[in-house]
């Protein structure tokens, strides 16, 4: 069944791609909530919240392909995460119905707007935090019977998975300050560099405390990074990190616009790629491989017709739209 | 994992799916009916278009919004309730969904910001495509969710494997175009317009009962009178196809809408009203119509009709509720049958904006698109009882492995917020549309009101 295994693997890196794009679109747009209550009311929070109101529909659509993609390719899998991880799942949701429709009442109600504005936040925070704290889940291993999960209702929650939360919880928070330089000018944009700043230096701090972490969880982590010869491959993506959060720094000082937000996404990539060495090829860790979770041929190959012709489709129109509205965030907004 | 916690993630489900629907019925008869305005705008330049456009457009940001937040938990629902099904139907049902997300999720989403904020972007002709892919979206998207929908209704193309999974057989082809599948289409597509010809009608109404010259409010009572005079008789007769397609495929479906408890040999009798009462198995006072049931279901007035004697009682749909909601869904679809002929009248006596009788009858159907919804939705999926897969996966073998306390405590939370997120929600809609249209209505973006500025950039605010 050779043939079924490379299927598998290629599922696995589409679904690696959706996850990736959810992470760092709906990254800066949870990164602006979570930085909300340090923007100033009016001006400041209405033109960060105008930089990603035309986009952010798109950037969480990413999370549905992501759970419709891991229900359809990889059903097993998707049976056994979601209810070991049910709070947090059911927490990620409420975040996000708070944060979605903060965009539109937060207009509609000019007398509540606190309010809102603080949904957004909270809902930001939850939401985030309910992915950061899944992300360590997942990673510290699930117990699985027979097709099932097999644990309690708060095995999720360790000290390693708090960490992997706030892990991302300052990571989002960076990309969304990173996208404010871009897009805003004035006291905004200052305020957002001297956040992604600070930002850069707790993210970088958090991601070296989850890479340290993660050998200790399991034996097979510490192979993974540190045997021969792999660590002389694997020992690349610690100091690659290092040198790419070098240039943040500089770039910052520069007085860049756009930099630091392309280097963001180059930090994020490397972290997703010492996640895919920590888990490859499984995708519950020690209990279930991507091809023991795999959906039949049939079902997969399907998909994948039609997502070898439309992904490219998607993906041409989301930069449209991006480019539609590129450029500096006016307060006026789109007249 | 007792009946309790079963018992919970099936009120869990009953609860975000009814809400969410509440929004696609709307949004999607709104994205069309925008697209439809902004190409009479194009076309004939006339503002009344335009205004009204941008009148709707603030209303469909608003429930769309509230349509994709509480769409985002049903993804995720079957897995975290249902993860059983999941894993068994996942092999088949998955990929449909995952279509969905392909071909319409991101379609709306991506050409949704540009038809909110992009119309001086990117010029008329442009934002027009923009509102077309919208509405195509949320078309494409109704179609693959009823095709799954259908195929969990009326199952086939699949085989099982070793571990106990449904897998397709052989073609795809189907599986999506499954029995059901056309007529659930249909039934489900008419009521969305319906529903949104419903409430425009009503908005026009009320505008009209208070200034019966204001253009955009007679446009609008104009152009949803007309659907609602031709989709209120296209949809019972939808509904009658989908009736006698269901009787083929769950006769006990059926049984439990009639009433039929008994088998009729020579001809059922249509049961008008009656009390299930279930414990003695028989319609209470119940009001017939001798034959009619077996006239309509099988266009013979002597047609032998089977009840639900011939069915085991562990296999039996809950009789009550589906008895009340089908007779819910029928009575109001009768209702807008009459609204619609009544409209008719109006305007052939040319009375159609100055009738305040017409115009208050509209005003009180306002709602009753959703309701119909919402009870038809209850009627087909209470009466596919007791299968998610239906004939082949029970819902007692679906659900998640989950502590009764856990899903109770989501389940509550869930009412909570969705009570208040939604109440907010059907407030600010409700606020929008007691607003007149104005001859100048405003952008529908988040931004506009303060063009006029609370705190306008000084560099910027030269227009």
């Amino acid at each position: 069944m050779f043939y079924n295994y490379d299927l598998a693997t290629v599922w696995a890196f589409i679904l690696a791609f959706a996850i990736f794009a959810y992470v760092v679109m709906d990254g800066f747009d949870l990164g602006i909530g979570i930085l909300f209550p340090t923007l100033k009311v009016g001006e400041e929070r209405d033109q960060a919240m105008n930089s990603i109101s035309p986009v952010w529909d798109g950037n969480e659509t990413w999370l549905v392909l992501g759970g419709g993609g891991l229900l359809a390719a990889f059903p097993l899998a998707y049976s056994i995460i979601l209810p070991a991880t049910y709070p947090l799942i059911i927490g990620m949701l409420l975040g996000l119905i708070f944060r979605g429709v903060a965009f539109e009442f937060r207009w509609r109600d000019p007398r509540h707007r606190p309010y809102w504005d603080a949904a957004f936040f909270c809902g930001s925070v939850v939401a985030t935090l309910s992915q950061g704290i899944l992300l360590g889940a997942v990673l510290q291993g699930i117990k699985v019977e027979g097709r099932a999960y097999a644990g309690g209702w708060l095995d999720w929650l360790s000290p390693f998975s708090l960490l992997t939360g706030v892990a991302l919880l300052s990571g989002y928070a960076m990309l969304g300050s990173s996208w404010l330089i871009g897009k805003s000018h004035g006291s905004l944009q200052d305020h957002s560099r001297k956040m992604a700043f600070r930002l850069g230096i707790t993210t970088l701090l958090v991601m070296a405390a989850v890479s340290a972490a993660t050998p200790f969880l399991a034996i097979d982590y510490w192979r993974r990074w540190f045997e021969m010869p792999r660590v002389l491959f694997t020992a690349q993506v610690p100091l690659a990190t290092i040198a790419v959060g070098a240039i943040f720094f500089w770039s910052l000082k520069r007085g860049r616009e756009r930099l630091p937000f392309v280097i963001t996404l180059i930090l994020f990539a490397l972290g997703f790629l010492g996640l895919g060495i920590s888990m490859f090829p499984y995708i519950v860790p020690r209990a279930l491989t991507i091809w023991d979770a795999a959906a039949p041929e049939k079902s997969q190959i399907f998909m994948l017709v039609g997502t070898v012709f439309i992904m490219p489709l998607i993906i041409a129109y989301t930069a449209w739209a991006y480019w539609v509205f590129r450029g500096k965030t006016v307060t006026e907004g789109y007249h | 994992m007792g009946d309790e916690a079963l018992f919970l993630a099936r009120v869990q489900f009953a609860f975000t799916v009814s809400f969410h629907f509440i929004f696609p019925a709307f949004s999607i008869g709104l994205a069309s009916f925008l697209m439809v305005l902004e190409g009479a705008w194009l076309r004939t330049g006339r503002g009344v278009y335009a205004n009204l456009y941008r009148y709707w457009l603030k209303i469909f940001a608003v429930a769309f919004g509230m349509g994709v937040v509480s769409g985002l938990v049903m993804s995720y629902q079957f897995g975290t309730n249902w993860s059983v099904f999941s894993d068994k139907a996942g092999p088949v049902v998955g990929p449909i969904m995952a279509y969905e997300v392909l071909t319409a999720f991101f379609l709306e989403a991506g050409f949704l910001g540009v038809m909110l904020f992009g119309i001086n972007k990117v010029g008329p002709r442009l934002h027009f495509f923009a509102t077309c892919m919208v509405a195509l979206g949320t078309f494409i998207s109704a179609t693959w969710i009823i095709s799954t929908n259908s195929w969990m209704h009326t199952p086939q193309g699949f085989a099982m494997n070793a571990q106990g999974q449904f897998v397709p057989a052989g073609s795809w082809l189907p599986i999506i175009f499954n029995p059901s599948f056309p007529y659930r289409l249909t039934h489900v597509v008419i009521a969305a317009y319906l529903t949104t010809s419903l409430v425009v009608g009503a908005v026009g109404a009320w505008h009209l009962l208070r200034d019966r010259t204001n253009p955009g409010a007679r446009k609008m009572f104009s152009m949803a009178m007309w659907m609602v005079a031709i989709a209120a008789p296209a949809q019972i007769l939808a509904g009658d196809a989908h009736g006698l397609n269901t009787l083929e495929y769950q006769p006990a479906k059926v049984m439990a809408m009639e009433g039929h408890y008994d088998s009729h040999p020579d001809g059922a009798p249509l049961i008008l009203f009656g009390i299930p009462n279930a414990a003695e198995k028989r319609i209470d006072y119940a009001i017939e119509v001798p034959k009619a049931s077996s006239l309509i279901l099988k266009h013979d007035a002597n047609a032998p009709l089977a009840g639900l004697d011939t069915i085991p009682d562990d296999r039996e749909p809950p009789v009550t509720v589906v008895f009340w909601s089908f007779r819910v869904m029928v009575g109001l679809g009768m209702a807008m049958l009459g609204l619609g002929l009544f409209s008719l009248v109006a305007r052939f006596r040319r009375q159609l904006y100055d009738w305040p009788w017409l115009h208050r009858a509209a005003m009180i159907m306002g709602p009753a698109g959703f309701v119909a919804v919402i009870a038809g939705w209850i009627t087909t999926e209470v009466g596919r009882q007791p299968y998610t897969v239906y004939g082949h996966l029970l819902t007692a073998q679906s659900h998640s492995p989950l502590h009764a306390a856990a899903v109770a405590t989501s389940l509550v939370t869930f009412v909570i917020v969705y009570f208040i997120v939604f109440g907010a929600g059907t407030y600010y809609l409700l606020r929008l549309m007691a607003k007149a249209p104005a001859p100048h209505e405003t952008e529908p973006s988040s931004t506009p009101q303060r063009a006029t500025g609370i705190t306008p950039a000084p560099a910027l605010s030269k227009e």
